[in-house]
């Protein structure tokens, strides 16, 4: 049920997130979602797609870093209230976010959030418990084609 | 017992190599070469002559090597003065070849080699590439750059007489390099230590790991490099890693080179006679003391060197060596007068910033130093290079490995610096001598 999330290295300058993202989009890779962390330094550009092994050896030839890392995407209504119900099953184990992000997936009145667990199979036996919809690639990737 | 045959092989035979004299023999044909080299500098070079007049020394005051310290000493200025042909002891009609090494400012400075300079300088690589354990049967892949750079023709000539095969390729052309590593069975490489970094890494891109291949041999030089430099490439490709020495005033590559034992620099005494010398006082220390090292040539005919100041710092190792070998050593060398800066009135060498990067775990290979003045003070910027063995998806993570970076570097330094983490391949790959250090303060 984990989902391959990229991770690349960027500067903090004027510039650096195009480079990736044309050699991405040269390859013919489509990027489902993405998101930036940033220090006044550099910053951390996270990317979900369809193919990752294909898209990190794309970056790895265009000289990017990339790390491969498995979060867990999450379907949750879209509607106020609906991270928050979440979060609070999450809390409740005493599992602990690194960090997350959201997005909408083509599923009307849905979106997905992303979470990067410390422990991810012991935050996906819980959240299953609870009736959520941890969603898998194949899901996520279908119906955001 | 000492093994002396180990080494054998092609066109080296340790029975009959230099390296292995008896010690009274070395110094007693020391001795009468540096009687020959003072003669044939006074009589035919007016630099030497008039240098020698001024402190009322003549050739027939050097009489054993321990009179060496009455010559005048000769330092890079001396070649620029005398651009181009000034420091010839023969006719042009004798010089079979010029080198010229590359000018920062100004003029470059040139070399020349007779015939017979020509075929030690042969002799001296050979016996460097069979000190690194290379003979015939290796395929020699040659990454120094030829041309007027010294070093892609002197280890060309030394690897070639040794009987190896040898691949031409020069500098440069990275992708082809791998290549021709994989295709041709490369079982050694001659080029500067951070250009075998830069091949490490595009091999990688390549989806070529250097430790599947038939490699295990590094001859590494041109530059200074740290122990810390050579664990790390010795474990990211599984070689063997051997650090040489030379410079082009005195021949080229092929002045000292490692053996066996990797525990210094055995110098090709028999040629080049070492002194360590107070580079403040310029008094000659003792064998063991660190210091600037001096080198005198005394079998060279076309551009002999007397007491030549490399500004490079090191001692010299007198114990003998467990490979046989009775030439001395010299320690490997870190640090370079000239390379020094100075910071905030603290002396700082290039190498001890690398030893502190290297020191922290997840090893970062590729950095320069920044020198800027804000405000009148001098600020010390180190930019690193992320690589995959320590880029994490967490933000946290890389605040801290930047923290550990500067900390480590504090430590050695005592000084503040700013650690910056940049992408890969941001900081410029030389494909020769690696440019570790930008001073952008305006003086």
């Amino acid at each position: 049920m984990k989902i391959k999330q990229l991770s690349v290295f960027l500067e903090n300058k004027p510039g650096r997130l195009s480079e990736p993202c044309h050699a991405l989009s040269k390859a013919g890779v489509n990027i489902l979602t993405l998101s930036l962390a940033d220090t006044q330094q550099f910053g951390i550009m996270r990317l979900i797609v369809k193919e990752p092994e294909k898209a990190r050896d794309v970056l790895t030839q265009a000289g990017c870093v990339v790390k491969v890392t498995e979060i867990v995407a999450v379907e949750v209504e879209d509607r106020p209230g609906g991270l928050a119900d979440i979060l609070e099953i999450i809390e409740a184990a005493d599992i602990s976010i690194e960090y997350m992000y959201a997005f909408t997936f083509g599923r009307k009145d849905k979106a997905a959030l992303v979470f990067r667990f410390d422990d991810p199979d012991k935050a996906i036996d819980v959240l299953q418990d609870k009736g959520v919809n941890v969603i898998g690639g194949l899901e996520l990737y279908d119906n955001a084609d | 017992m000492a093994i002396l045959w180990n080494d054998i092989g092609g066109k080296f035979n340790p029975a009959c190599s230099s390296d292995y004299l008896p010690v009274d023999q070395l110094r007693t044909l020391q001795t009468q070469r540096l009687i020959a080299v003072v003669h044939r500098v006074y009589d035919r070079v007016e630099m030497y002559r008039k240098r020698m007049d001024e402190r009322s020394v003549t050739p027939d005051d050097i009489r054993s090597l321990d009179d060496i310290a009455k010559l005048p000493f000769t330092v890079k200025t001396d070649l620029r003065d005398t651009y181009p042909f000034g420091l010839f002891a023969c006719g042009i009609n004798e010089v079979v070849r010029l080198h010229a090494s590359s000018g920062t400012t100004g003029k470059p400075i040139v070399v020349a080699y007779t015939a017979e300079d020509i075929d030690v300088w042969t002799s001296v690589m050979v016996r460097t590439f069979a000190a690194c354990g290379c003979g015939q049967g290796d395929i020699i892949q040659n990454a120094y750059g030829y041309g007027l750079f010294t070093g892609g023709l002197g280890a060309h000539y030394g690897a070639e007489s040794l009987g190896a095969t040898v691949i031409p390729i020069s500098g440069g052309n990275t992708d082809r390099q791998i290549m021709v590593m994989k295709d041709f069975g490369v079982t050694a490489i001659a080029c500067t230590p951070s250009y075998f970094l830069h091949l490490i890494e595009r091999a990688g891109n390549m989806g070529v790991d250097i430790k599947d291949l038939p490699i295990k041999t590094g001859v590494f030089g041109a530059e200074p490099w740290t122990e810390a430099m050579r664990k790390y490439i010795e474990s990211a490709s599984n070689i063997k890693a051997y650090d040489i020495y030379g410079l082009s005033e005195i021949i080229g590559p092929g002045v000292a080179s490692e053996c066996s034992d990797q525990s210094g620099l055995h110098i090709f005494e028999d040629h080049f006679y070492p002194e360590i010398i107070d580079p403040e006082t310029g008094d000659t220390l003792p064998d063991g003391a660190e210091g600037e090292l001096v080198l005198t040539t005394l079998s060279k005919k076309a551009m002999p060197m007397i007491r030549y100041r490399t500004r490079d710092i090191t001692s010299i190792i007198q114990e003998p060596c467990p490979c046989g070998r009775t030439v001395r050593k010299i320690r490997r060398i870190g640090r370079r007068t000239d390379d020094m800066f100075i910071i905030r009135g603290v002396n700082v060498f290039p190498s001890q910033i690398e030893e502190a990067l290297l020191a922290v775990e997840g090893t970062l290979p590729h950095y320069q130093i920044i020198l800027m003045r804000e405000k009148g003070l001098d600020q010390i910027e180190v930019q690193v290079e992320v690589t995959e063995e320590v880029f994490s998806d967490e933000v946290r993570s890389m605040e801290k490995l930047r923290t550990v970076l500067a900390q480590s570097i504090e430590r050695t330094l005592n000084i503040r610096v700013g650690v910056r983490l940049v992408e890969p391949h941001t900081i410029e790959r030389s494909m020769g001598k690696a440019k570790r250090i930008i001073d952008k303060r305006e003086m």
